[in-house]
C-alpha cells in the first residue's frame, strides 16, 4: 500500500526538476543588463499585449466551448451526433499552422484581397483591409485551436450532471436558458476553469504564431533575452515570473470556490432525456457548434489541401518514417503522461499533507513555460546524470559509452512529460472530483477489498477521464515543435519539425502536406476515443 | 492494490524495454561525423549524402535553431557527440565561439581558398555561403535615382513606404550592428528612429512576405535577403512570375568610397570536444569545393564564398555589387547593442 504514498513525491520531484533549475535561475545577477534593458524599453508593451491576448482569448473559448457542450451534451438537435465529435478537430491543428493558412489567404499580398483590388479602387480596398497579423487576429486564430480544451473537458461534466436537475429546474419555472446559466455553468465550474488554465497556459507558452504576426508578448520578452541577448539566465528569470503569475492566477481561483465541493450525487443515464431543440432553437443550435468547426477546421484544412494539391512540391515516400516517429512518440509519451498523472492524482486523494498537494500542483506549471525553455533545463539534469555514467564506466573500461538519457528519445520523453503532465493531471483531477470519498468508504464498509472498489467503481467511472487524457496528451505531443526541435537524436524528424523546417524556411505552401498528416495522424485517435468516451458514458448507468 | 502494482511493474518494464530498443545507435564506432545544424535539413543533408558517398564516412545530423542547438552542446560538455556546427549567420558563429565550444580548424587547404574577411580572425569559424541584405523596389512607383544608401532609407521621403521584418530577426540585427559599426551607434540609433518611422505597417512575417508586400503595393521599398527574391525569381509559378515583374533590386552604398552592400553568410566550425576531428574537417573541406558551391548557388540562391565559382544565372542577372569588407566577426561583436538600439528606437 505504502508505494503510492512514497513514488508520488519522488515522481513530482523527478517532474519538477527542470522546473527548479528555471526558478533557481532568480538567484544570478549577470543578467541584469538584459533586463534592465527589456525593463526600461519594450516590457511593458509585451506584457501588455500578452493581458490583451489572454482576456481575448479566455472570452472566446467560453463563448465557443461552453455553450457547444451543453448544447452537445444535454439537447438534442441534427447534427448532434457528429458535432459531437468534429467540435474536437481543430485540436489537432498546431496554432502556428492554423496561422499560416489564414495569413497566406488573408494577406495583403494573398488571393482574397488581391482579388478585391480587381473589383474596387485602391483606397477603398485598403480601407476594407484588415489586417490578420495584429492582436485581434491571433486572438481569434489560438481561440479557434484552444477552445477544445473547454469543450471536452466541460461535456464530460455536462454528460455526468444529471439532466433531470435541469428537469427539475424547470418544473420551478426557470426557462431552458436560466437553467444553463444558473445550474449547469456552476455546476461545471471546475471542469471549465480547468480547461481556460490550460487554454491560456497554452497562449502564454505560444511563440510561433505571435512571432509570425510580429506581436511582441512576454514570450517575445523571453526569447529576446535568450536569441537576441545570448541571456539564458535573463529568458529562465522572465520564465519563473510568468510561472509564478500562472500559480497565482490559479491559486485565486482556488480559493474562491474553497468552500464548494462538485461531487455529482448518482450518476444518471442522459440517454433518451435531451431536451429536444425544433424550428429555430434548432437552427441557433446548429450554427453555434458548425461555425468552429468551419473556422477552426474546414476552412484550413481546405487551404492546406489545395496547396497540397496544387501549389507544393512533395514526394510521399518521404513521408512515411515521420508519421511512425511522430506516432509513437506521441503514443509513448501520452501514456507516461497519463499513468504519472494517475499515480499523483491518486496520491493527492489519498494524502491529508499540505506538502504533497503543493508539490502535485507545482506539476502543473511546466505547461505554461515555452517548450523551448523546458527543452534546455531538461538537458541539464540528464546530461549530469549521464556524465556521472560515463565516470562509472571509465573506472572499468574504455568503451564510451555516450549520452544514453539526454541523447536518447528518453530526453524527448521527459521534456513531454513534464510539460503536458498538466493536461493529463487536469482531465484525471477532474474525473476524480465525481467520485466522492463516501463511495469508497461505504464500498469498503459492504465488504469490498479496496482492488474491487478500484475494479468495480474507479475503472468504469474514470475510464473517459483518462481516455480524454491521452487523447488531448497524444495530440499535443503530435504538435509541439520547439521541445523536439532542440531535444531529438541523430537522424530523427517528426511530421512538426518538417512543417517547420519549411515554413520557417518561407516555403509555407510546401509545408501543408507535413501539416495535413500531422492533422489527419491527429484525427484519428481525436474519432476513435470520442466515440469510445461516448459510448462508455452510455455504458456507466 | 497488489493488481496495481502489477500492471503498473509490467507497464513500467514493457516502456523501458521499449526505450532502449528505440536508444539510437551509438555513433562512435567506425567511421563518422556528427553534425548539430541551424541549416534546415533540405539545404543540408543533399550535400551530407554526396560526401558520405564520395567518402564513405557516415553522417548524422540533427537541426534545430542555433542558440537551442548552441546551449545544447555547451550542457553536453566533453561528453558531446557533436563534431560539427552549422549555422546561418556571423552574429551566431561568433556567438558560438565566445561559448568556447569551437576549436581551430586549421587547415592550409582552406585558408588559401576563402578571403580572409569571410573567416574568422582567430580561424574558429568559416563561411560557406554568402547573401546580401539589400533594397528591393516597386519598379512602377519608385526610380532607382531616388534611392541611394541604407542611411537614405531614413529618410523623410519614404514616410509609410518601407516594409522590413521584426528587430527579433538576426539578418536586421546583423545589419544594425553592420550601421553601429560603420556610422556610430549615436548616429544608428538615430537612423534605427527614423526607419521606424516610415514603416508602411507594423513588422510581421518573414523576408519573402516583405517582397510580395512591395508586389501587391502595400509598401514601396523592403529589406531582404537576396535568396529570398532568388528563389522567387527562379519559380516556375505564375504568381511568383508577377512579383518578379513588379520587384527590382537596388544595390546601396555603391558610391566610390562607400563601404558597400551588407553581407552575411552562413557557416560553420568544429566542435572542440569533437570525437571525430578528421572528418569533420574533410567534410568543411567538402563543403568548400566549387561543386558544392555551385550546389548551394543553384539549390537556395546563395552567392559562394569561393572566388571564381559562378553564382546562379538568377543572381548572375541581378547584376553585380560592391559588397562591404567588414570583418564578420564585428557583427557577432555588436550583437547586444544592435538590439537594445533597435528597442530603443521602437522598432518591433
Amino acid at each position: 500500500m505504502g508505494w503510492l504514498e512514497l513514488s508520488a513525491p519522488v515522481l513530482c520531484l523527478v517532474v519538477i526538476s527542470p522546473l527548479l533549475i528555471i526558478a533557481f535561475s532568480v538567484i544570478a545577477t549577470d543578467s541584469m543588463q538584459v533586463l534592465t534593458h527589456l525593463w526600461n524599453s519594450v516590457l511593458d508593451a509585451y506584457v501588455i499585449n500578452s493581458l490583451l491576448l489572454l482576456v481575448g482569448v479566455c472570452l472566446l473559448i467560453l463563448i465557443i466551448g461552453v455553450p457547444t457542450a451543453w448544447l452537445t451534451s444535454v439537447c438534442e438537435f441534427p447534427g448532434r451526433k457528429i458535432f459531437q465529435w468534429a467540435l474536437l478537430l481543430p485540436l489537432a491543428f498546431p496554432a502556428y499552422i492554423i496561422a499560416y493558412t489564414y495569413t497566406g489567404v488573408l494577406d495583403y499580398a494573398g488571393p482574397v484581397y488581391t482579388l478585391l483590388r480587381e473589383f474596387v479602387d485602391q483606397p477603398l480596398a485598403d480601407q476594407l483591409y484588415f489586417s490578420i497579423r495584429s492582436v485581434p487576429g491571433a486572438t481569434v486564430m489560438l481561440a479557434l485551436v484552444l477552445y477544445p480544451y473547454v469543450y471536452l473537458l466541460t461535456r464530460v461534466a455536462f454528460v455526468e450532471q444529471s439532466v433531470r436537475a435541469i428537469e427539475v429546474s424547470q418544473t420551478l419555472g426557470y426557462s431552458i436558458r436560466e437553467g444553463f446559466f444558473r445550474l449547469a455553468i456552476p455546476l461545471a465550474r471546475p471542469a471549465i476553469v480547468t480547461g481556460v488554465t490550460l487554454a491560456l497556459m497554452e497562449t502564454l507558452a505560444d511563440y510561433g504564431t505571435v512571432q509570425y504576426f510580429g506581436i511582441s508578448t512576454f514570450t517575445t520578452g523571453i526569447f529576446r533575452a535568450f536569441y537576441g541577448m545570448d541571456s539564458l539566465t535573463a529568458a529562465s528569470q522572465l520564465a519563473t515570473i510568468l510561472m509564478l503569475f500562472v500559480a497565482t492566477l490559479i491559486f485565486c481561483e482556488r480559493y474562491s470556490r474553497r468552500h464548494a465541493r462538485y461531487d455529482a450525487k448518482k450518476q444518471y443515464s442522459t440517454q433518451g432525456l435531451r431536451i429536444q431543440l425544433a424550428g429555430k432553437q434548432a437552427v441557433a443550435a446548429w450554427l453555434t457548434c458548425a461555425i468552429p468547426v468551419l473556422l477552426g477546421f474546414v476552412v484550413p484544412a481546405l487551404i492546406l489541401l489545395k496547396w497540397t494539391l496544387f501549389d507544393a512540391e512533395w514526394q510521399l515516400s518521404k513521408f512515411f518514417g515521420l508519421v511512425w516517429n511522430s506516432f509513437f512518440l506521441a503514443f509513448l509519451a501520452a501514456i507516461i503522461a497519463v499513468i504519472a498523472s494517475t499515480i499523483l492524482c491518486y496520491a493527492k486523494r489519498r494524502s491529508k499533507a499540505r506538502i504533497i498537494h503543493s508539490l502535485i500542483g507545482v506539476t502543473g506549471l511546466g505547461y505554461a513555460i515555452p517548450g523551448t525553455i523546458i527543452a534546455i533545463a531538461v538537458i541539464s539534469p540528464l546530461v549530469w546524470v549521464d556524465h556521472k555514467l560515463i565516470n562509472l564506466v571509465g573506472i572499468f573500461s574504455d568503451y564510451e559509452i555516450g549520452l544514453i538519457f539526454s541523447g536518447s528519445i528518453f530526453a524527448l520523453l521527459f521534456a513531454y512529460t513534464v510539460r503536458f503532465i498538466a493536461i493529463s493531471s487536469g482531465s484525471i483531477q477532474t474525473g476524480l472530483e465525481k467520485i466522492t470519498p463516501n463511495m469508497d468508504y461505504s464500498a469498503r464498509t459492504l465488504g469490498y477489498k479496496p482492488s474491487e472498489v478500484l475494479k468495480l467503481i474507479h475503472v468504469p467511472l474514470m475510464t473517459s477521464s483518462l481516455l480524454t487524457a491521452f487523447l488531448i496528451v497524444f495530440v499535443d505531443v503530435l504538435k509541439e515543435l520547439p521541445a523536439t526541435l532542440i531535444l531529438r537524436p541523430f537522424n530523427f524528424n517528426t511530421l512538426a519539425v518538417r512543417a517547420f523546417e519549411l515554413a520557417s524556411d518561407e516555403r509555407i505552401v510546401d509545408a501543408a502536406l507535413p501539416s495535413l498528416m500531422i492533422i489527419v495522424t491527429g484525427i484519428i485517435p481525436v474519432i476513435i476515443l470520442s466515440k469510445s468516451i461516448s459510448r462508455r458514458r452510455n455504458h456507466i448507468t | 492494490m497488489k493488481e496495481i502494482h502489477r500492471t503498473v511493474t509490467l507497464a513500467c518494464a514493457t516502456l523501458l524495454t521499449f526505450l532502449f530498443v528505440l536508444l539510437p545507435t551509438l555513433t562512435y564506432a567506425s567511421e563518422v561525423v556528427n553534425i548539430y545544424s541551424a541549416r534546415k535539413e533540405a539545404l543540408i543533408l543533399p550535400l551530407l549524402e554526396k560526401f558520405r558517398d564520395e567518402t564513405g564516412i557516415q553522417t548524422y545530423l540533427i537541426t534545430g535553431k542555433a542558440d537551442g542547438l548552441l546551449k545544447r552542446i555547451e550542457l553536453e560538455g566533453k561528453a558531446t557527440p557533436a563534431d560539427v556546427f552549422i549555422t546561418v549567420d556571423a552574429g551566431r558563429l561568433q556567438r558560438a565561439k565566445k561559448a568556447n565550444v569551437l576549436q581551430p580548424i586549421n587547415s592550409e587547404n582552406i585558408n588559401a581558398r576563402v578571403p580572409e574577411n569571410l573567416r574568422d580572425v582567430d580561424d574558429y569559424w568559416i563561411s560557406l555561403s554568402q547573401r546580401a541584405r539589400t533594397i528591393f523596389y516597386a519598379r512602377d512607383r519608385v526610380s532607382p535615382d531616388e534611392m541611394s544608401t541604407y542611411e537614405q532609407l531614413a529618410d523623410p521621403m519614404w514616410r509609410g513606404r518601407l516594409c522590413v521584418r521584426s528587430s527579433g530577426n538576426i539578418y536586421n540585427q546583423s545589419l544594425v550592428a553592420s550601421m553601429i559599426e560603420s556610422i556610430g551607434p549615436e548616429a544608428t540609433l538615430e537612423w534605427a528612429k527614423n526607419l521606424v518611422l516610415n514603416f508602411a505597417r507594423p513588422p510581421s512575417g518573414g523576408d519573402t512576405d516583405q517582397i510580395k508586400a512591395v508586389a501587391a503595393g502595400q509598401c514601396d521599398i523592403a529589406l531582404a535577403n537576396t535568396y529570398y527574391y532568388g528563389r522567387i525569381a527562379s519559380s516556375a509559378k505564375e504568381d511568383d512570375k508577377i512579383v518578379t515583374e513588379k520587384v527590382g533590386v537596388f544595390w546601396p552604398n555603391q558610391a566610390e568610397g562607400d563601404r558597400g552592400v551588407h553581407v552575411n553568410v552562413s557557416g560553420a566550425g568544429i566542435i572542440a570536444h569533437a570525437k571525430n576531428r578528421d572528418n569533420a574537417l574533410r567534410l568543411l573541406e567538402f563543403l568548400l569545393t566549387p561543386e558544392s558551391q555551385s550546389w548551394y548557388a543553384e539549390v537556395n540562391q546563395e552567392y559562394p564564398v569561393l572566388p571564381g565559382v559562378p553564382a546562379s544565372e538568377t543572381l548572375e542577372n541581378l547584376g553585380s555589387f560592391k559588397a562591404d569588407e567588414l570583418n564578420l566577426t564585428i557583427l557577432g561583436e555588436n550583437n547586444l547593442q544592435a538590439v537594445e538600439i533597435m528597442d530603443k528606437a521602437g522598432w518591433k
